[in-house]
């Protein structure tokens, strides 16, 4: 019963797929559609079920359905793993996959390509789940690799655009250098434990007796190279911002709520290892609070409004690694998960958005939308107040988790984490002030067509609205459901619960006021002094700098791209021609010889005799000598 | 029932194809291929069932040759590639007109037999005969048959010819060497042979030569793109999909076991040939304007990290390198393939003047796109079963190794995906794309779903060659 259902759960997206690949004209726009929201919703129902029996029996199930590879001397199984952490991921991951799908009927309803797009969008849920679900680690790959895919598929999704076919292949080959990582960490494992099955490897870890603790950190080095990759972690970040190019709903999907998750999955199930890795876990916290300030920064001055959101999401997925960092796993998986929530809410009210200015990003041309539709304004705002960390939304809770446990590690962190959130409260206010409020920039044309969108796209965001405020009561720092609901993943040391003293409630209140600043700061400067970018003003000084992103993708162009075109052309027209040259040589030198050689046969008897006699004069006197 | 059956079954193949002229031509040797394949499944579940499929007879006395074949798991595998491969390719052609057609498919179900050979002869000079032999219906058929300006083709051709039958020749003198010392080509007698590690060194590298020369491994690897890019395309995959596995199995079963300390000694050289030949084909394919040289050099890249995990001499190198073997072979096929099929409608391998495809053509995308992600090694397709074996393997001797090796998997991402957009990417091509036919979809759906069926389950193949493996190994650490 238990297997057939989970893979009701995993096959269901499957056959959305297929159907949709195979008879996706047939089926036409809607029926596509519905045939892809259905099939997630198949699997969100399959969750739910599971999700309920573990709360009860806690009790994780592992199901080997066959033998897939061999490797020297171990066997590794086409595996599922259904515990408390990977059903907790499903569950966002089939939830908020099919609020996206049903989302997506009505917001790609004009493109002719629709049966596709929920064909792409139905193999990606059947990745995300096998990543997620897979009870070893090269499962788990499949999966990883396979969301990439997906993930270029769909950036790549207006193929007819080069540019957008560029920014798909840009995300594949820097998810893949992550990938080399993470294969690297698994070839080590294996070689240490000759498995590479997650149960196993965590019995073989906890039972073994004098670990060699320099592969131990190489091996978590190298998978978090893999999570730097998927999660969009400095330096492999640079992928995800080009990624909007793909249909919002995608953004909303895989480049915010699940698939970027994934490095922030594969740490927390391979806790176990990392918790041995202390200097491998100072790394993560310090590049997960790099990056967090970095794309905050960046996020203050963009203007196209799927931008500030991408950077958004990288600024906070590097909170989720500085929690990482900390070993405060389940504060990370809290933080995803009210990430999801409020994070999805965004992207897809900006989807909204973008629908009804007809395809309109730049936020300089936005302005007083919130009469015109309120239902993604006051979405918006709940999510953007989640975000932002005010009480008492989902963000609020989790955030502060994070900062409270980067406080007890390094004081540097918590200043780092609290500029970062800081800045957030202030692009997203900014974002909501340049969007909604004061007056329309628009052309004429867009004003008149000004409308609400359709109940298929407003219900989403209605759930994740009401989401985005209540989900943060799964971990109230004085009763933390989801504490309890993950504690048998992780040692007992790494879920010590801080005692809320005086410096917890003191910390909040500064999280609070902080992000209150934030908000503040942009109300000053967006409403009060009115201060609208204009488009053609030119950007100086700072604001240049961060507008153009540091400069990251010229610098990787120059330094990585370029030079290895050039060698390529440089091999091609040099290299090449060289060495066939040579070939070309040895045989010429061969005919060479031959002709001199064709001169001794000259036909002249007394050359021959000649030859002879100082031949045979040679042996004697070898033999002679020899002797 | 022995193996013979097969080579007999191919040879009668050639001849019956060449005698019924050039209308029925291409279909009766279809028909011999498939034949050639079905016997070998008989024969494979005989193989599994336990019989001994061997064929040995007395063929000359003085020296002491024999015309033995040989069936273990390891030659059974590379023989199911090869006629599996061949009736594929056959039908590959079916879109194309050739002139002389039956000398044409005669001369392909005649390099088939002499492949087919090759990975079958337990007997040093049979073998170097087969080997030999294979070389030429393959210079008849890129040079008779062949594309663009006759005199550069010939250039290349002849080229090719020369370079690895020159190559070969040194093989040839090892083998002359070994009869003096075991008095015996048999294969067990030159596996029994106790050579000094002077003379293992002298040996290994006449070997070497030739097998350098056929894989390529670089730097001797300057005939290839010029003779992939002048042949027919189903010259090409006859080369690529299958030729220059013999010298890859080659290694295998002649030169590690035979020369097993040289092996030893040279280990880190060699395989840092093989992971130089993966960044340096991959490199060079990024830039390359025609599609066939730009598949050419990504085999290079492709060969070069299984003789990488060959020379590793561990289990897993072994083993990966074989299993690579085989779906490398399908999915250079089928990216032949489609570089076949987009000249069919474009007339042009310039990678510049094409583009623009995907939107008249999906069925063509979405396959031409599972090969491409299945050069790249994703899960779930053969290629990653092969390439994560071979790379585990180097890891276990080096993690650098398998760190310089991994970098294909960036590299080959690439040069591959950037070759997809310009080729099908963009805007609508002016120039009409026709869809695929049933033809093309059927060789196309048949590849991909090889690579997709063992790429989840490997088991009987890796079951197959895995006991022959060890066997080779055996003697290679004696």
């Amino acid at each position: 019963m238990d297997t057939n259902l989970a893979l009701v759960l995993i096959l269901a997206p499957f056959l959305g797929f297929l159907l949709n690949v195979f008879f996706g004209k047939r089926l036409g726009k809607s029926l596509s559609g519905v045939v892809g929201t259905t099939t997630v919703a198949v699997s969100f129902v399959a969750t739910l079920y599971f999700f309920l029996q573990i709360n009860q029996t806690k009790q994780a199930l592992s199901i080997d359905l066959f033998e897939w590879m061999q490797i020297s001397n171990f066997k590794v199984n086409f595996g599922l793993l259904l515990d408390q952490l990977s059903i907790l991921w499903l569950l966002f991951v089939t939830g908020i996959g099919s609020l996206i799908h049903l989302y997506s009927i009505s917001y790609m309803h004009d493109d002719e390509k629709m049966p596709q797009f929920f064909a792409y969008l139905n193999l990606f849920v059947f990745f995300m789940i096998t990543l997620v679900i897979g009870n070893n680690l090269l499962v788990m790959f499949i999966g990883w690799e396979g969301v990439g895919l997906c993930s270029y598929l769909l950036i790549g999704f207006w193929y007819k655009n080069q540019e957008y076919n560029d920014a798909a292949k840009k995300a594949f080959i820097m998810n893949r250098i992550g990938d080399l990582g993470l294969l690297i960490g698994i070839f080590i494992l294996g070689s240490m434990f000759s498995t590479l099955d997650f149960a196993t490897l965590k019995t073989a870890i906890a039972g073994a007796s004098n670990l060699n603790s320099y592969w131990i950190g190489i091996a978590a080095f190298a998978l978090f190279i893999g999570a730097c990759g998927k999660s969009a972690q400095i330096p492999l970040y640079t992928w995800l911002p080009d990624a909007m190019a793909g249909p919002t709903p995608v953004s909303a999907l895989i480049h915010a709520a699940t698939m970027v998750t994934a490095g922030i999955f594969m740490v927390t199930r391979l806790n176990f290892l990392f918790d041995l890795a202390s200097e491998v876990q100072t790394i993560i916290a310090v590049v997960g609070a790099i990056t967090a300030l970095v794309a905050a920064t960046i996020g203050l001055v963009q203007n196209d409004i799927k931008k500030v959101l991408a950077y958004s999401t990288v600024s906070q997925l590097g909170l989720m690694f500085l929690a990482l960092g900390m070993g405060a796993y389940q504060v990370a998986v809290f933080h995803v998960i009210t990430h999801a929530f409020f994070k999805a809410c965004l992207f897809l009210g900006s989807g909204s958005v973008i629908h009804a200015l007809h395809g309109e990003q730049d936020m300089r041309k936005m302005g007083g939308l919130r009469k015109a539709m309120p239902i993604t304004f006051i979405t918006m705002l709940i999510a953007s107040l989640a975000i932002s960390g005010i009480f008492p939304f989902a963000g609020f809770w989790s955030k502060d988790e994070i900062l409270i446990s980067a406080f007890h590690g390094n004081i540097a962190f918590w200043v780092i984490g609290s500029i970062a959130s800081i800045m957030t409260a202030f692009y997203m206010f900014r974002l909501m002030y340049l969007t909604f409020f004061k007056e329309f920039r628009g052309t004429e044309h867009q004003k008149s067509h000004l409308h609400e969108s359709p109940s298929l796209i407003t219900f989403p965001l209605i759930i994740l609205a009401i989401l985005s405020t209540i989900g943060g009561f799964i971990s109230l720092p004085t009763n933390s459901w989801l504490n309890e609901y993950l504690a048998p993943l992780f040692s007992a040391t790494a879920h010590e619960e801080h005692t809320l003293g005086n410096t917890e409630y003191m910390l909040m209140a500064v999280a609070l006021v902080g992000a209150i600043i934030g908000i503040g700061l942009a109300y000053f400067k967006y409403i009060k002094q009115n201060t609208v970018p204009s488009e053609d003003a030119e950007i100086t000084g700072v604001s240049k700098i961060l507008y153009n992103k540091y400069y990251v993708d010229e610098v990787y162009n120059a330094v990585f791209v370029k030079p290895i075109n050039v060698l390529s052309s440089f091999f091609r027209d040099h290299i090449e021609t060289t060495l066939s040259a040579a070939v070309f040589g040895l045989g010429k030198i061969t005919n060479e010889l031959g002709s001199q050689g064709r001169k001794l046969h000259n036909g002249s008897i007394g050359f021959y005799l000649f030859a002879f006699v100082i031949g045979l004069c040679a042996i004697i006197s070898y033999l002679f000598l020899a002797q | 029932m022995n193996i013979s059956l097969i080579l007999i079954i191919l040879l009668v193949g050639a001849l019956v194809t060449f005698l019924v002229g050039d209308k029925l031509a291409s279909k009766v040797a279809l028909f011999f291929g498939i034949a050639a394949f079905g016997s070998s499944l008989v024969l494979l579940s005989h193989f599994n069932a336990g019989e001994n499929l061997d064929f040995i007879s007395k063929w000359i006395s003085k020296p002491n040759i024999s015309f033995a074949l040989k069936a273990d798991g390891l030659s059974l595998a590379m023989l199911l590639l090869t006629t599996a491969l061949t009736p594929i390719i056959i039908f590959c052609s079916f879109g194309n007109d050739y002139k002389n057609s039956k000398s044409f498919y005669s001369l392909i179900l005649f390099m088939a037999f002499a492949m087919a050979g090759t990975f079958l002869a337990g007997d040093g000079l049979l073998y170097y005969i087969f080997w030999e032999l294979s070389l030429i219906p393959i210079y008849f058929i890129a040079l008779l048959w062949g594309n663009g300006d006759d005199e550069e083709r010939k250039k290349a051709v002849v080229k090719f010819f020369i370079y690895t039958l020159a190559g070969s020749l040194f093989m040839l003198v090892a083998f002359v060497y070994l009869y003096q010392k075991a008095g015996s080509l048999l294969i067990e007698d030159l596996y029994a042979l106790d050579l000094s590690s002077s003379e293992q060194l002298w040996i290994f590298m006449a070997f070497f030569l030739a097998y350098a020369i056929k894989i390529p491994i670089i730097p001797f690897h300057t005939w290839q793109a010029k003779v992939y890019q002048k042949a027919p395309t189903v010259g090409t995959m006859l080369l690529s999909g299958v030729m220059l596995k013999m010298g890859l199995y080659s290694i295998i079963r002649w030169q590690l076991p035979i020369a097993p300390l040289a092996a030893k000694n040279y280990m880190f050289v060699l395989i840092t040939l093989g992971i130089a030949g993966v960044i340096y084909g991959s490199i060079v394919a990024l830039r390359q304007k025609d599609l066939k040289k730009l598949l050419a050099y990504s085999s290079l890249a492709h060969v070069g990290l299984i003789a990488a995990g060959a020379y590793t001499l561990t289990l897993d190198g072994l083993r990966g390198a074989v299993l690579q073997m085989i779906a490398h072979g399908f999915v250079v096929v089928g990216l032949f393939f489609v570089a076949e099929i987009i000249f069919r409608r474009y007339e042009t391998r310039n990678i510049s003047e094409m583009g623009g495809i995907r939107s008249q053509s999906p069925k063509f995308t979405s396959m031409f796109m599972i090969l491409v992600l299945a050069s790249v090694a994703l899960p779930t397709t053969f290629n990653f079963v092969g390439e994560f074996t071979v790379l585990y393997s180097l890891s276990q001797i080096n993690v650098w190794l398998a760190i310089f090796g991994g970098t294909t998997i960036i590299l080959g991402a690439y040069y591959m995906l950037k070759m997809f957009q310009h080729v099908m990417l963009g805007e609508t091509n002016t120039k009409i794309f026709a869809d695929v036919t049933l033809n093309e979809t059927i060789t196309m759906v048949i590849i991909v779903a090889v690579l997709f069926f063992f790429g989840m389950y490997p088991k009987p193949i890796t079951d197959l060659i895995t006991p022959s493996l060890e066997t080779i190994l055996n003697t290679i650490n004696k």
